[in-house]
């Protein structure tokens, strides 16, 4: 069964695919950008597959590329989800 | 006249250790890297030199080149900046398979989870040229840069192929060399298939007994420079490329030519470029795999290529104390070569006692023995060629000249 998806579990899963991809954990945060925390294009893929791994959420495509922060790919699991 | 290449940096992570000092100091007292039939790299551990980032981002094979050129980098004083514009620097290095390893697990995850889970990262970990550019990116270098594949001759022709690229002036420096760990479930199963590995899991280059290779992985990194930019920039000379020889067998997929006429072609193509006659050698380091077929065609090549002088000078293999380390063998024994001509030693042949017919070289057994002094008409330099062949029929000899 996939983990039910809220904004704490949301948070929490995608904290730890960025520290898995290689972030620094101290860096991340909702307003942290991608470019800051050094995660790139390719990070983002496997981060959109720990999330539908997780949630059942489908993210591939180009919908995770234009995001910014942390923030947005947290609140763009949650509105799909809902 | 072209232009002259010297070395200015080597580096090496080899089953005997991380450096190349390590590397040709415990391989000239007789020790060996091998354990339970295979030359692992225990003493590496990726995490001590690159960030974790960086270790996930590359394949155990990348990792090991770029360890292997950071101690390249610093031996040749480029720590913090390159000395020339990193337009006018190359970068190529020769694996045999590449990243074997990550091809493999991902291939796991695509079966038991579908195309969807496949790593995005699976590509540039296994690709063939992922060496080539991690060193190209890590150290900003923007001049021609590439992987060589040639099986087991890929470190050497990387290194004849960046030797060419100062040479014809496309470039001022080249870091080049080769990368391998690929001793995967495949691999192994693979190479023992077709009878190329040892099933006593013992290395004995030229030994009567010798019956396959045993793999190992490593890498070894070499920072070349054209030699008049080297003098003006005060840089630290440890050796010269004198001479580069390659040739094909165009003979079988993976069996040497037996009469070894094109190794010893090779061989010969280097000499001249060297301009070396074969009485002028003090080293010979062998690409010596410990398979019956190379051990016989290469000792015959050596005969062909050298005549009266090849039962004289000293040949050995580094191989029989860290195995067949495939696409990073001859660079790793570039570095190695290098090495022993600066300590006017040749390394010895680890477990090579019993002889047989028609392998009568002087194979240096047990342990590392003074080179002869340099020869009086000559200038100071002692010389030595190392040979690397690859399946394929891929010849690649380099020719080196050190004090």
């Amino acid at each position: 069964m996939p983990t039910q998806v809220n904004p704490q579990t949301a948070e929490k899963v995608i904290t730890d695919g960025l520290i898995e991809v290689g972030a620094e954990p101290a860096e991340i945060s909702r307003e942290a950008t991608f470019e800051s925390l050094d995660v790139d294009s390719l990070d983002l893929v496997e981060i959109a597959q720990i999330v539908e791994d997780e949630f059942g959420v489908e993210l591939i495509g180009d919908d995770v590329q234009n995001l910014k922060t942390v923030g947005d790919v947290i609140d763009m699991v949650v509105a799909k989800a809902s | 006249m072209s232009r002259r290449v010297v070395i200015t940096g080597t580096g090496a992570v080899t089953p005997l250790g991380v450096s190349a000092p390590t590397l040709v100091e415990r391989w000239s007292g007789g020790e060996s890297g091998l354990e339970d039939g295979t030359g692992t790299c225990h003493d590496f551990e990726p995490l001590d030199f690159l960030s974790r980032k960086e270790c996930r981002r590359a394949d155990r094979f990348t990792q090991l080149a770029l360890v292997a050129g950071e101690e390249a980098r610093e031996q040749a004083g480029w720590r913090h900046e390159t000395p020339y514009p990193p337009e006018r620097i190359g970068c190529i290095v020769g694996t045999g398979i590449g990243g074997i390893s990550s091809l493999e697990s991902q291939g796991a995850v695509l079966r038991e989870k579908g195309a969807k889970a496949v790593s995005p990262l699976a590509v540039p970990l296994m690709m063939g040229n992922a060496a080539s550019a991690a060193l190209a990116m890590r150290f900003g270098l923007r001049g021609e840069t590439y992987g060589v594949v040639s099986a087991c001759a890929a470190g050497a022709h990387a290194i004849g192929a960046a030797t060419r690229l100062i040479q014809s002036g496309q470039a001022d420096a080249a870091v080049t060399g080769g990368s391998e760990s690929a001793m995967t479930g495949i691999a192994k199963a693979a190479f023992a298939s077709m009878g190329a590995t040892s099933p006593s899991g013992i290395s004995r280059p030229f030994d009567a007994r010798r019956d396959g290779f045993v793999m190992g992985e490593g890498a070894g990194v070499l920072v070349l420079e054209d030699a008049d930019r080297a003098a003006e920039r005060g840089a630290t000379v440890l050796g010269e490329i004198i001479g580069y020889g390659a040739t094909c067998d165009a003979h079988h997929l993976t069996a040497p030519d037996p009469a070894g006429t094109q190794s010893a072609r090779a061989i010969g193509i280097a000499l001249d470029e060297a301009g070396l006659s074969p009485d002028d050698l003090d080293y010979v380091n062998a690409h010596g795999t410990s398979t019956p077929l190379n051990d016989r065609s290469e000792t015959d090549a050596l005969k062909l290529a050298l005549g009266d002088a090849a039962g004289t000078v000293p040949v050995s293999s580094t191989k029989s104390v860290i195995g067949h380390l495939m696409g990073a063998a001859g660079a790793v024994e570039a570095v190695a070569t290098v090495g022993a001509l600066r300590r006017g030693i040749a390394p010895p042949t680890v477990g090579w006692e019993e002889p047989e017919e028609g392998l009568d070289l002087d194979y240096v057994p047990d342990r590392g023995r003074n080179l002869r002094l340099p020869q009086p008409a000559g200038d100071g330099r002692r010389y030595a060629i190392s040979n690397s062949f690859g399946f394929g029929g891929h010849n690649a000899v380099l020719c080196f000249a050190a004090t």
